[in-house]
């Protein structure tokens, strides 16, 4: 019933990915329109599937790589969703699909691991440490893919090539407001997601901080935000500068989500998670 | 047989200063309109007026009165006299008529073809027609037709997907830098015709407020007062770059007026706003290494030129496109005013065989006075329905062969045939 309802995100997300491709070469609102909505229906069958995974293993199914990785995907098309609704930026479905479909491919193609449920799992602080970082993680990839959308259109402005995607991208203003918008708001839950962390490592563990290089990493990922954040609200930063910055950030937080988690870390590390050295 | 005619001037055939004689007063359409109402020889009418197109359209079964009344009317309402005002019109009669409002609506007419503002502008004087109640069958079709023109070549070709004007493409790419241009600051350095056409293009997109600076100053009121803008001394430039936000150059200064220095310095205090710097001017007004500054543009003449002429040749294959469509819907268009021709023939012949349905029904229902109503209602069925089975034929005969040059003579027989005219006569009497 799971794998099920997986494989039918997946495919309705692969279709959408295609049409989006398909409507940023031919410019068909048609086109455009149905790609939205397979899009969104692929999101709801993703959404069921984590449900009926919530109910079957009793905890948030989140504890494997392959997990994450769809629930990374998860987010990142639910904050494109959202986002739609005050940007109405037709394009970024072309830029924002492809990357939740690759990584959904890539949850698709990991093995599944038997996690053993350790009744300290049995939280809700997991949840929502786990859920709000997610979020947060979904809406960065907003600001990414903007800012990548941002220094494309910036590089054909300023050096006065127009390609094919000058009159399929849209204005400076617009993809840097995407931009600013979206560090806001995925900002907050970063943070949240790290006290509660936090929270829940004190009720778990003992100790509220136990340089986890997870944890470092993801420090670092929020001082990097919270720099971007500070120079775009109080110096003035924007456009290219911000872009920069935006992508750099984005590519510590991948760095922590994925790396941190394979290699380097302690406790937080996926392949710990299921064995007696992990929580 | 009712004609659909054309009487206007535009860019091509008129100067502005001609032009510009009708389009001065904003109660212009509506006085005209009114007065085309007036006019006994007209039917249907419609009045368009931009800054460079002035045009009325009208039906009529007298073109020749009714073109003179015309005329003559629209050169009183300018001002000008007739014989300056004949020399520069065009007319257009029946089909013609409708391939020239077709191109107007498509913007195949324009000046800067492809722009998006004259059907907007159509739209406006329709909905005046309507309103005015000038507008009768073959306009609202008409019109109506020339709106879905319109949306087609809008598309199905690429015509107005790119700028082809320097003026036009500078404000094509302000949007992509701004995206929305309202409340937006300009300041338009020096005069020149250019470079006043961009401001204007730019006012036209419903920017905050324009500024002029001029190393006279006197020039700049009178620059300023043109466009109701703010005229700033030469000297204060550096501090008006601090809330500009689009930059018009276009002085004859041998030196750079805009120096990187200048620009550099101003950059923090706007906040890494985004300035685009239009420079129009030959030898540049603006120091090349600015374009070099993060959130700062900088285009010069050869820089929209060639973003033109990218544009140009793009613009010229779809403009073929265009015209395919335009001629196609010309056609559908003719084929429809012909089934018109025959319509008043339909329409006697269904009122006749109705009228003899009716009587004759009168008649044999009158002395049997025991029929149910529902077997009343039986009869009164199958007698309509027997009448319309027998005239269908004739009609479908009649419509099929509107578009032939064979038309009149089946009409003729048709109406000898049927003994329509006569019909007529005697109500008549």
């Amino acid at each position: 019933m799971a794998s099920l309802l997986f494989r039918a995100a997946l495919f309705l997300t692969l279709v959408a990915t295609g049409g989006f491709i398909v409507y940023i070469v031919a410019q068909n609102k048609t086109v455009y329109k149905w790609s939205y909505r397979i899009l969104a229906a692929g999101f709801v069958f993703h959404t069921l599937f984590f449900i009926q995974r919530y109910y079957a293993l009793g905890v948030a199914p989140v504890l494997t790589l392959k997990a994450a990785f769809s629930f990374f995907a998860w987010a990142i098309i639910g904050a494109y969703l959202v986002l739609h609704l005050k940007f109405r930026l037709m394009v970024l479905g072309s830029f924002v699909s492809p990357l939740a479909a690759f990584l959904m491919i890539i949850s698709s193609t990991l093995p599944t691991v038997e996690t053993s449920i350790k009744p300290i799992f049995r939280s809700a602080w997991l949840a929502v440490h786990v859920g709000t970082i997610f979020v947060g993680n979904g809406i960065f990839a907003m600001t990414f893919v903007a800012a990548i959308m941002y220094l494309i259109q910036e590089y054909q402005i300023k050096k006065k090539k127009f390609g094919t995607f000058y009159a399929r991208l849209p204005s400076l203003e617009t993809l840097d407001s995407v931009n600013r918008y979206s560090l806001m708001y995925g900002f907050p839950f970063l943070t949240v997601g790290m006290i509660t962390g936090a929270i829940y490592a004190q009720c778990a563990l003992g100790s509220y901080w136990r340089w986890d290089p997870k944890e470092v990493w993801s420090l670092v990922t929020w001082l990097f935000y919270a720099a971007l954040l500070h120079e775009r609200l109080a110096v003035g930063w924007r456009g290219r500068r911000a872009a920069i910055l935006a992508i750099a950030a984005f590519l510590v937080l991948i760095f922590t989500f994925v790396g941190a988690s394979l290699w380097l870390s302690d406790y937080h590390s996926f392949k710990h998670l299921g064995t007696q050295t992990g929580l | 047989m009712t004609r659909i005619v054309n009487i206007g001037m535009n860019h091509e055939t008129a100067p502005v200063e001609l032009r510009e004689c009708l389009a001065k007063e904003p109660g212009t359409p509506d006085v005209a309109l009114a007065g085309m109402r007036e006019l006994a020889c007209i039917k249907e009418g419609l009045f368009l007026s931009t800054c460079n197109r002035v045009e009325a359209l009208f039906t009529t079964e007298d073109p020749r009165e009714a073109k003179t009344a015309v005329i003559s009317l629209m050169s009183r309402l300018g001002g000008i006299s007739g014989e300056a005002f004949s020399s520069h019109i065009f007319v257009n009669e029946d089909i013609d008529a409708v391939r020239h409002i077709f191109r107007v609506a498509s913007s195949l007419d324009s000046m800067v073809v492809g722009e998006p503002q004259i059907l907007g502008q159509i739209k406006e004087a329709y909905a005046r027609a309507t309103r005015e109640k000038t507008s009768g069958v073959i306009l609202n079709r008409l019109m109506h037709r020339a709106f879905h023109v319109a949306k087609r070549v809008r598309s199905e070709t690429g015509i107005s997907d790119a700028a082809v004007s320097v003026s036009y493409a500078a404000v094509e790419l302000a949007k992509k830098i701004f995206y929305d241009l309202s409340g937006k600051t300009v300041l338009l350095i020096g005069a020149g015709e250019m470079a006043e056409l961009a401001a204007r293009h730019l006012l036209n997109q419903g920017i905050g407020s324009l500024r002029v600076a001029n190393r006279s100053f006197r020039r700049a009121v009178e620059v300023a007062q043109h466009f109701d803008a703010s005229p700033v001394y030469f000297d204060e430039i550096g501090a008006q770059l601090l809330e500009a936000d689009i930059v018009i150059s276009s002085t004859g200064s041998p030196e750079f007026v805009i120096s990187y220095p200048l620009v550099k310095g101003s950059l923090r205090k706007r906040r890494n706003r985004p300035l685009f710097i239009i420079d129009i001017a030959v030898p540049r007004d603006v120091e090349p290494r600015v374009n070099d500054l993060g959130n700062v543009y900088v285009y010069d003449i050869d820089d929209l030129k060639g973003v033109i002429q990218i544009n140009m040749t793009q613009r010229q294959q779809e403009a073929l496109k265009a015209e395919r469509i335009v001629e196609e819907e010309v056609i559908k268009f003719e084929k429809w005013l012909r089934t018109l021709e025959v319509v008043p023939t339909i329409k006697s012949l269904k009122e006749k065989v109705e009228a003899i349905r009716k009587t004759e029904l009168k008649k044999s229902l009158a002395g049997q006075g025991d029929f149910t109503f529902s077997q009343t209602r039986v009869i009164e069925k199958l007698t309509a329905s027997i009448a319309e089975k027998i005239i269908n034929d004739p009609i479908l005969f009649l419509k099929e062969k509107a578009d032939r040059p064979s038309k009149n003579t089946y009409l003729d027989i048709a109406r000898k045939l049927f003994n329509l005219d006569s019909t007529n006569e005697q109500e008549g009497r």
